[in-house]
């Protein structure tokens, strides 16, 4: 199998006026037509390592690796056209709270039709029948009148639904989902996982799953990096997150309260320098 | 009697909109005691309106058998002191953690200001070099530990916590637990804590409600919980939630 | 001193973790002081404002001939020489004496503008904002009335009824330009009065006054200041102006406005004597609005977070 998304010695550095900030330091890895989990806390470089395979890095950082590859198309060499192009048509991303990634003045159908229209030549009838199926495809019940709703007249939910419905319209074949579900009550968060689980297998996407709950990440994901100061710390496959070997994956894991495990006080993490050096 | 918190009927509402529809509980003096629920179950509203921030439409609150009136008295703040949830938030942006602990001293009179400052810090575990910073030179499990020393600083036997941990990271969250236990064994103080969390409110109380529209679904110890010795769907679904993703196919 | 003596200095001033109330004031200072100087525009504005100043306090030195006394046999509507570097007025008087003299007027009316509007301004806005209700729905109505009028023409109603001189057209403009700040107070006001460390200060007992007075109002103090020194331009115009309309400084004073006025007889051929006043007008208006940019740069309250 060739890997979808290649990464190697991925760097982001922000200068600052107290000197430069690293985000992200060096990190490697590949990405098949799988779901890969990136875990860190925060300042970990998740987030960033997103931003800079998605090319949203703000224009002051500098981005360099000596490979960042996607689909044998190298990323950084890329004129912003080509980029441009390849988000949203072949790369999407979806971002932790709906309210803050949907136009508010414009209505939720609108907002996927113009998406797909922007990456596809269709016709407005068409577009619209096609915006209709992936609404019903993220479980919308009543696709027709969520279509002619804005995005506050929703719930956060039925937002990152139509958020989901919406990068998905033009059929990528990546997705990064940066903290997805995190702003989303339990419940929900289940379906919407669901949802996007259902999708990523059966559209054979790949799936770059960014967050802090190293434990709902180890039970939705196939394969698991964890991050710390900007480097990789530990991969390792989902199945296998009991084994972890690092001390700061397993702390991680231990410091959670959990229902049925009476530790009082919490283990509580003990970092030491050299997991940043 | 030994009720900390008595809370009968009471209800909020705001512009029509019921958010709490008749609520009742009872929290024991030196309990903790957790409120569960999804967003828009009320949970945080029912502290708001102990607090005094939201007015009660109806019913009554008492505190260590006192029942209050519609306004708060001083007297109440240096019984009931609240930590909020948003630790970027609840602390000022042009204050120094000094200004911020100062304050509650000065509004109720204290003499002994800088010995209690100092122990405020200390019992937090941030000590004296944290004291003249401002709230952007602190992280965020910081920033909460300092909003505890705030609200402790007037010595109050009931705490009110609001989601205290859930904007922190998952190592970071254990310390605040682990401090928040130990304050209140040295203490001896009363509990009434918020939040989404299963695991967190099972690690941390004795007794929970599980909340959902603005009323109580059920009342349970955390060993019912534990094992799942429930009675409703709601509850059921909450703990099944809070199992992680299980895949179905 | 040396450089690795400066350079400590600097770490201490920019230290994360201050040891004293002062260290901390002080670093909260230098960091703005670093966003301002960082902006050469507003270096220049800050320069004009301290030239302004110098010039004023040291007018008695720097003036070579009386404001007020003239040559009227020798030296009417004389161009500017070397003895009269911007020439002469038609009573003979030296106009480059006048216009260091009315460096002092021009700061008298601006710096008391100030004092009076701002905080009129601060107080209505905060206390409305807070307030909320009827409280807020009166002050802000009181608010429109007085920006329903051009400030100018309002200026020019009360002037008219006190009776024209300087304190009755700064006591004018005061009254004119309060509203502005008002609303900006009110609006910085609604943004932090749900935040929950507003909440948090109510929790510990405090009064309504005392969460006005020592929580919210430093909040809005910065963007206040900004607003103000902007606005300084538009006060020296419209005391200018009403200078200019004989309302405000009576002759002999050497107000800048009064000074445009008696000149405008002569403009097209003797244009030095309008047109010296006009220019240290245009120039200290340009420092104050540099100023301000410069400020807003420096003291703006959501950068200043960071």
């Amino acid at each position: 199998m060739s890997a979808l998304l290649e990464v190697d010695d991925l760097r982001v550095n922000f200068p600052t006026r107290t000197g430069l900030v690293q985000a992200v330091r060096g990190v490697s890895f590949s990405l098949g037509r799988e779901r890969l989990g990136i875990v860190g806390e925060s300042g970990s470089g998740k987030s960033q390592t997103g931003r800079a395979i998605m090319g949203l890095t703000p224009p002051q950082a500098e981005v360099t690796a000596k490979k960042l590859a996607f689909d044998g198309i190298d990323l950084l060499a890329a004129p912003a056209r080509q980029r441009r192009a390849l988000r949203g048509k072949r790369i999407a991303m979806i971002l932790q709270d709906p309210k803050y990634s949907l136009d508010p003045v414009m209505s939720i159908g609108r907002q996927i039709v113009e998406t797909l229209r922007t990456h596809e030549k269709v016709g407005k009838a068409e577009a619209r029948d096609r915006a209709l199926a992936m609404l019903e495809a993220v479980q919308i019940r009543d696709p027709a009148r969520v279509f002619d709703l804005h995005p506050h007249e929703v719930s956060g939910g039925m937002g990152q639904r139509a958020m989901i419905a919406m990068m998905l319209i033009a059929g990528p074949e990546m997705m990064i989902a940066d903290e997805p579900t995190s702003a989303l009550d339990v419940t929900v968060q289940l379906d919407v996982l669901g949802i996007l689980d259902k999708l990523v297998s059966e559209r054979g996407m790949g799936l770059i799953f960014i967050s802090h709950d190293l434990r709902l990440v180890s039970s939705f994901c196939d394969r698991v990096i964890v991050m710390y100061a900007g480097k990789v710390v530990e991969q390792l496959k989902a199945s296998e997150l009991r084994d972890a070997q690092h001390p700061y994956t397993r702390g991680l894991l231990n410091c959670m309260p959990r229902i049925g495990f009476e530790r009082h006080p919490l283990p509580v993490l003990d970092r030491k320098p050299e997991w940043a050096a | 009697m030994n009720a900390a918190l008595s809370i009968d009927g009471l209800e909020v509402v705001f512009d029509r909109f019921r958010a709490l529809k008749g609520v009742s509980l009872e929290v024991k003096s030196g309990d903790t005691y957790g409120l569960v629920g999804e967003s828009g179950s009320g949970k945080s509203t029912l502290l708001k309106a102990i607090a005094g921030l939201v007015p009660a439409a109806s019913g009554t609150i008492a505190v260590n058998g006192k029942t209050l009136g519609a306004r708060r008295d001083k007297a109440f703040y240096r019984e009931v002191q609240m930590v909020f949830q948003d630790p970027y938030g609840s602390l000022h942006p042009r204050q120094t953690v000094d200004r911020l602990l100062q304050e509650p001293l000065a509004i109720h009179g204290f003499a002994d200001g800088e010995k209690r400052i100092q122990r405020a810090l200390d019992e937090v575990g941030l000590g004296t070099g944290f004291r003249f910073r401002y709230a952007h030179q602190l992280s965020g499990g910081q920033r909460q530990r300092v909003a505890i020393a705030r609200a402790l600083i007037l010595e109050p036997s009931i705490l009110l916590l609001d989601e205290p941990t859930s904007a922190l990271d998952a190592s970071v969250q254990a310390e605040v637990l682990n401090l928040l236990e130990e304050i209140r064994r040295r203490r001896k103080l009363t509990f009434l804590m918020v939040s989404h969390d299963l695991a967190i409110v099972t690690h941390m109380c004795e007794r929970l409600m599980v909340m959902q529209n603005g009323e109580a679904v059920e009342n349970l110890t955390a060993s019912q919980l534990i094992g799942h010795r429930v009675t409703k769907d709601y509850t059921r679904n909450l703990l099944r939630a809070s199992e992680g993703f299980v895949r179905t196919a | 001193m040396s450089a690795e003596a400066i350079q400590t200095r600097r770490d201490w001033l920019l230290s994360d973790r201050p040891a004293s109330r002062m260290q901390a004031r002080l670093g909260r200072a230098y960091v703005a002081w670093r966003r301002f100087s960082a902006n050469p525009l507003a270096f220049v504005g800050l320069l004009i404002i301290i030239g302004l100043l110098v010039v004023a306090a040291f007018a008695d030195v720097l003036a070579p001939y009386s404001p007020t006394i003239g040559d009227l046999k020798g030296s009417r509507l004389l161009a500017p020489s070397a003895a009269h570097w911007f020439g002469t007025d038609d009573l003979g008087r030296d106009i480059y004496s006048r216009i260091i003299y009315g460096s002092r007027w021009t700061l008298y009316v601006v710096i008391l503008v100030a004092i009076i509007a701002a905080p009129i301004g601060l107080l209505v806005g905060t206390v409305a904002g807070y307030a909320g209700g009827w409280t807020d729905a009166i002050l802000m109505r009181i608010t429109d009335i007085f920006l329903a009028f051009p400030k100018l023409i309002l200026a020019l109603a009360f002037v008219a009824a006190l009776g024209p001189g300087i304190e009755n057209a700064v006591l004018a403009i005061a009254i004119t330009s309060w509203p502005p700040y008002a609303r900006i107070a009110r609006a910085e006001t609604l943004t932090v009065r749900n935040s929950d460390y507003i909440k948090a200060v109510q929790l510990m007992g405090a009064s309504p006054f005392r969460i006005v007075l020592r929580h919210i109002m430093p909040l809005c103090i910065s963007s206040l200041i900004i607003r103000v020194t902007l606005d300084m331009a538009g006060i020296i115009l419209t005391a200018a102006g009403l200078g200019f309309l004989g309302l405000g400084a009576q002759p002999p004073l050497p107000e800048w406005g009064a000074m445009i006025a008696s000149g405008r007889r002569f403009v097209l051929d003797q244009w030095w004597v309008a047109g010296a006043p006009g220019f240290a007008i245009l120039i200290v208006s340009l420092g104050f609005n540099l100023l301000g940019d410069g400020l807003r740069d420096a003291l703006d309250p959501r950068s200043g977070d960071q």
